[in-house]
């Protein structure tokens, strides 16, 4: 019901999964946003404030380490839940995933199903807080 | 008092000291000691106290005041502060085998027999006046007592039997071991009891006279103070001056260390460094007691006798005569006696061990005639030698006494003797912590000392007793007024003794070390020289070192060691030797370090002099002459000049670890490039997988989706999939490349067909980005032969990058062809983003993001340039790019034409 309010913002650099990301995400009814590259991101993070961030890694200029950093180093946007979803899919890369703050660590290619799964569960217990 | 009596008296407590050392050496045989080996060995240095101090120091306090106390404030400081001199001198000797200080001496310069000889006759010199001083004081004692005149019938003169006996003495004592080094323990004991001896009957005739004649110290004072003369003696006088006190002094210390009885007792005799120690406050403990009634004694006599003649070297013995103490006056005898048998017991040792050593075994063993007779049997040659020395010595003392000192004062003979000891001071001090000095210098140095003490103190009184005119002493040697004795070089106001130390010591020691400095030690000199100097370092060590290169029979120094310390001992010590430095003792030839260690051993027995000559004797030396040197020199140049191919060796080995090292870092980074390389593939390849699979995820499950959009997504699953299989082709495409496996086909191709040819197959795409394309080609290019297909490929890469990363509508790329230098030259050139300077080398590396990942080519694989290069290599050409970041980028390429 309030699943309205729930802003879900996706990075990612590229169309083609960015365009399977959005589809699937409006379609739970979240509101979204779309950015293609790290910078973009922290203009609507600083504006809308998401619940849940959806990030990859590898991308020009400002990488997904980064904007998590960022995200979790910020009084606003500390609470938001980031996955991460990345091709890098070795033991290293999740630590490091982890260790900048990531609530999840999804490799890639994922299964849609699944991934709608688990952002609803973060949506949910992010409604029990608040 | 019966002459007899005393005469019995004299040979009873003879008979009392022989049991002591024979009951001593006894024993020491068992290893136990009856007093404490620290206390013997500080007792035994009293022998310093001789019948000069027992009866002369209050003859001297009664003619010069408190000066006498100078001669014992001297040792008293040097054992306070020379306990490192002794310490060092007594490790030299005992690793050298020191066995006189003649024997230090000449061992230090080189094992020099000259200079040995000339310390020898200085020994003897001083040592015999010094002597002939004990027999008077015996005799005048005697004499005292028993009240009998001095006879000229010297057969009549008891002093003679008393010389003899002493002789005796010294000879069941001082000769039971040939080996001078071995200890004389039973002679050492009896000199400590001596010394105790000596002092007891002193304190017991002070506390008699003080205590009993008078009323204690107080009383004593207070009666001398009437006395005029006495007051004056006693006040200290300015003129005298501190230098006296200062030369005095000095001459103490250097006489406590050098005599040759202090030598013996202090450095030859000593067992256990440690034992230095215990006497550093037991020997001027002694001096303080035996001089603490000196002053009272000589107050005493002084007030007592003031009406008689009675001469103040006798006050001790006078007093108690007078008092008619007859006990007392024996005691004083006794230690009188005492006092003057310590000295010559153990100066006669000493002397004679020189003399036989330095003087008498040199000379016998230069005759070849006495070679033969000391063959048969050499080790009582040398104990034959050794006493008809001691006879010598006490007889020529006794003669000494008997016939000259009655021409002389004997005042001065103390002094005398210590002056003449001190010109050893140069040598010894410096040689113990210069190693620069030399033979020469050593020599130079002493025998100028010599003359300058001669000259100052002996000419003196040889005109004194008329034997030479006193023009010498008013107007100078050869009337040359510089030249007087006393005042030598117009220098005043000197004491006599304090002169005559400045003006020798000066000399020798300007002599000693100017010559040094201009002359040059032989190698045994300088061998010796960091032996002395060096002896703590080498005292572990002493028996490997020495130049010794010859060649000996070991039956030859086999048998020399048996003749002098025994078949069985000499068995012993070849065996030690052989197992603690381990070499092997059966052999024809002896080992040299073996021939070292036995010239050393002999050295204890006959001194390092004729330890040497009979080396040598045995041994055929070869001096090192200046021939070998040079041969030492050379294969020491040999050595160096395989040590140097050993650097080159090991530099090449350092190379070739480097290369190595490269190699495995190389090997290492091309591991790591493979990593990174496949698990950026495996990236690229999850990438186009990730939308394929979402996208038909999404269609299976939205059935409901509007065509519209369902053809959308399927229209991005096949370009997705053309991607990944455009990958994979790429991939194989590149490891075909690198691997070589594929071959160039050449034909002959025009290059403006293929740039045609591409560029109306991409222009469709430039159209639609609004890209101009501008085409600039040399009219000669030439056919050439090349991989068509190959070249076209990589065109097209070229002009894809370049519309791909120019602005869209407003682009433009620009194509040159030329042919320069016989080579075809293309460059692509755009107006677009530019690569930043970093990036320009490694854009042509396979996936280049790998090495920066937060950077991604916003489209392709990111092996097109990779594969482009690897192409125009393949034709021997070079590609490569020029751009600025903004204004866009040319990329270049050659082909060499032949």
């Amino acid at each position: 019901m309030n699943n309205k309010k729930i802003k879900v913002l996706i990075v990612d650099d590229e169309p083609n999964i960015l365009l399977s990301l959005e589809f699937l995400m409006k379609k739970e009814g979240y509101q979204v946003f779309i950015a293609r590259d790290g910078e973009e991101a922290f203009e609507i993070l600083k504006r809308e404030m998401p619940e849940i961030v959806l990030l990859d890694i590898m991308m020009p200029k400002v990488d997904g380490y980064q904007v998590c950093e960022f995200i979790k180093n910020n009084k606003k946007t500390e609470h938001t839940k980031v996955i991460f979803l990345s091709a890098k899919s070795k033991e290293a890369d999740l630590e490091k995933g982890y260790s900048v703050g990531a609530d999840l660590y999804i490799s890639k290619p994922f299964s849609t199903r699944d991934l709608v799964k688990k952002v609803s569960k973060m949506a949910e217990e992010n409604e029990v807080r608040s | 008092m019966n002459s007899f009596v005393l005469g019995i008296i004299s040979i009873y407590y003879l008979g009392f000291l022989f049991l002591i050392a024979y009951w001593a050496e006894k024993k020491a045989k068992t290893k136990t000691s009856f007093f404490g080996n620290a206390n013997i060995y500080s007792l035994s240095l009293a022998v310093y106290c001789t019948a000069w101090t027992f009866y002369g120091s209050v003859g001297r306090a009664a003619t010069n005041g408190i000066d006498f106390l100078t001669v014992y404030v001297g040792p008293t400081i040097l054992m306070f502060l020379g306990y490192p001199i002794l310490i060092k001198i007594i490790r030299i000797s005992k690793t050298q085998r020191i066995t006189s200080i003649a024997d230090f001496i000449s061992s230090r310069y080189g094992k020099n027999r000259f200079l040995g000889v000339l310390i020898t006759i200085i020994c003897l010199l001083s040592g015999i006046p010094y002597i002939a001083l004990q027999l008077k004081a015996i005799s005048n004692s005697f004499e005292l007592l028993t009240n009998t005149p001095a006879t000229n019938n010297i057969f009549a003169d008891h002093t003679l039997y008393i010389a003899l006996l002493l002789v005796l003495f010294t000879i069941l004592f001082g000769t039971r071991n040939v080996e001078a080094t071995e200890r004389h323990k039973g002679m050492v004991s009896a000199i400590a009891v001596e010394s105790a001896i000596k002092l007891f009957a002193f304190l017991i005739i002070g506390v008699f006279v003080t205590y009993w004649i008078f009323d204690g110290f107080q009383d004593v004072f207070s009666k001398a103070k009437m006395i005029e003369s006495l007051q004056q003696t006693f006040t200290i006088k300015n003129e005298v001056g501190q230098s006296t006190w200062f030369w005095h002094i000095f001459l103490g210390m250097i006489a406590f260390l050098f005599l040759p009885r202090q030598f013996q007792v202090a450095v030859v005799e000593n067992e256990d460094e440690n034992h230095v120690s215990r006497a550093m406050w037991l020997f001027p403990l002694y001096m303080l007691l035996i001089n603490i009634f000196v002053i009272p004694i000589t107050m005493a006599g002084g007030f007592i006798f003031q009406n008689y003649t009675v001469n103040p070297d006798m006050y001790v013995l006078s007093l108690p005569i007078h008092f008619s103490a007859e006990f007392l006056a024996i005691i004083a005898y006794i230690g009188g006696f005492s006092a003057a048998t310590g000295m010559i017991i153990v100066e006669t040792i000493a002397i004679s061990v020189m003399v036989s050593n330095n003087l008498l075994m040199p000379i016998f063993l230069g005759i070849s005639k006495s070679k033969s007779l000391i063959n048969r049997n050499p080790k009582s040659f040398v104990q034959y030698i050794r006493r008809f020395a001691i006879g010598l010595i006490i007889i020529l003392g006794y003669f000494y006494f008997k016939f000259i000192t009655e021409k002389f004062s004997l005042v001065s003979i103390g002094m005398t003797s210590f002056v003449l000891i001190a010109q050893f001071a140069p040598l010894v001090f410096g040689g113990i912590f210069w190693k620069n000095g030399t033979q020469k210098g050593a020599v130079f140095g002493l025998i100028s000392g010599t003359i300058l003490w001669f000259f100052t103190l002996i000419v003196p009184s040889l005109v004194s007793s008329g034997v030479i005119s006193d023009s010498i002493m008013t107007n100078g040697f050869l009337g040359n007024s510089l030249l007087k004795p006393y005042e030598l070089f117009g220098m005043l106001g000197m004491e006599n003794i304090a002169h005559a130390t400045f003006w020798s010591l000066f000399f020798n020691l300007t002599l000693y070390i100017f010559v040094s400095l201009c002359t040059k030690q032989s190698v045994l000199e300088h061998n010796q020289a960091g032996v002395f100097v060096d002896v703590f370092k080498f005292s572990k060590v002493s028996e490997h070192l020495g130049v010794w290169r010859g060649k000996a029979l070991l039956s030859d120094i086999k048998s020399l060691l048996e003749s002098f310390i025994g078949k069985n001992r000499t068995d012993l010590v070849l065996k030690m030797f052989a197992v603690r430095n381990n070499v092997n003792v059966q052999t024809k030839y002896a080992d040299p370090q073996l021939v070292n260690y036995s010239e050393k051993l002999l050295a204890g027995i006959v001194g390092t002099t004729s330890a040497r000559m009979m080396v040598a004797s045995v041994a055929k030396e070869e001096e090192i002459s200046l021939d070998e040197v040079v041969e030492i020199l050379k294969k020491s140049q040999e050595l160096m000049a395989v040590n140097k191919e050993l650097n080159t060796k090991s530099q090449e080995l350092k190379l070739l670890t480097e290369q190595l090292q490269t190699a495995n870092n190389q090997l290492l980074l091309t591991d790591k490039l493979k990593d990174d390389f496949l698990s950026t593939v495996t990236h690229e390849i999850r990438t186009p997988l990730t939308a394929i699979k979402a996208l038909s995820e999404i269609l299976y499950d939205n059935t409901e989706l509007e065509l519209e959009e369902k053809q959308h997504f399927l229209n991005t699953i096949i370009k997705e999939t053309d991607r990944l299989s455009r990958l994979i082709n790429q991939v194989l495409d590149l490891e075909k490349l690198e691997s070589g496996k594929v071959n160039v086909v050449k034909e002959y191709i025009n290059l403006n067909e293929i740039i045609d040819e591409v560029v109306e197959s991409i222009a469709q795409l430039a159209k639609e980005k609004g890209i101009k394309i501008n085409k600039s080609l040399a009219n000669n290019l030439p056919d050439f032969q090349g991989d068509r297909d190959r070249l076209f490929q990589v065109m097209v890469n070229l002009l894809s990058n370049a519309i791909k990363f120019t602005n869209e509508g407003t682009g433009q790329i620009k194509i040159v062809a030329d042919f320069i230098n016989d080579n075809l030259q293309v460059n692509v050139i755009d107006d677009g983003s530019g690569i930043s300077t970093k990036y320009q080398e490694v854009i042509f590396e396979k996936f280049y993001q790998a090495h920066d990942q937060t950077v991604k080519k916003p489209q392709g694989s990111g092996l097109g340039l990779a594969i482009s290069k690897k192409i125009i290599e393949l034709h021997d050409g070079k590609i490569w790019v020029e751009s600025e970041e903004k204004k866009g980028s040319k990329f270049s390429f050659i082909i060499p034409v032949n």
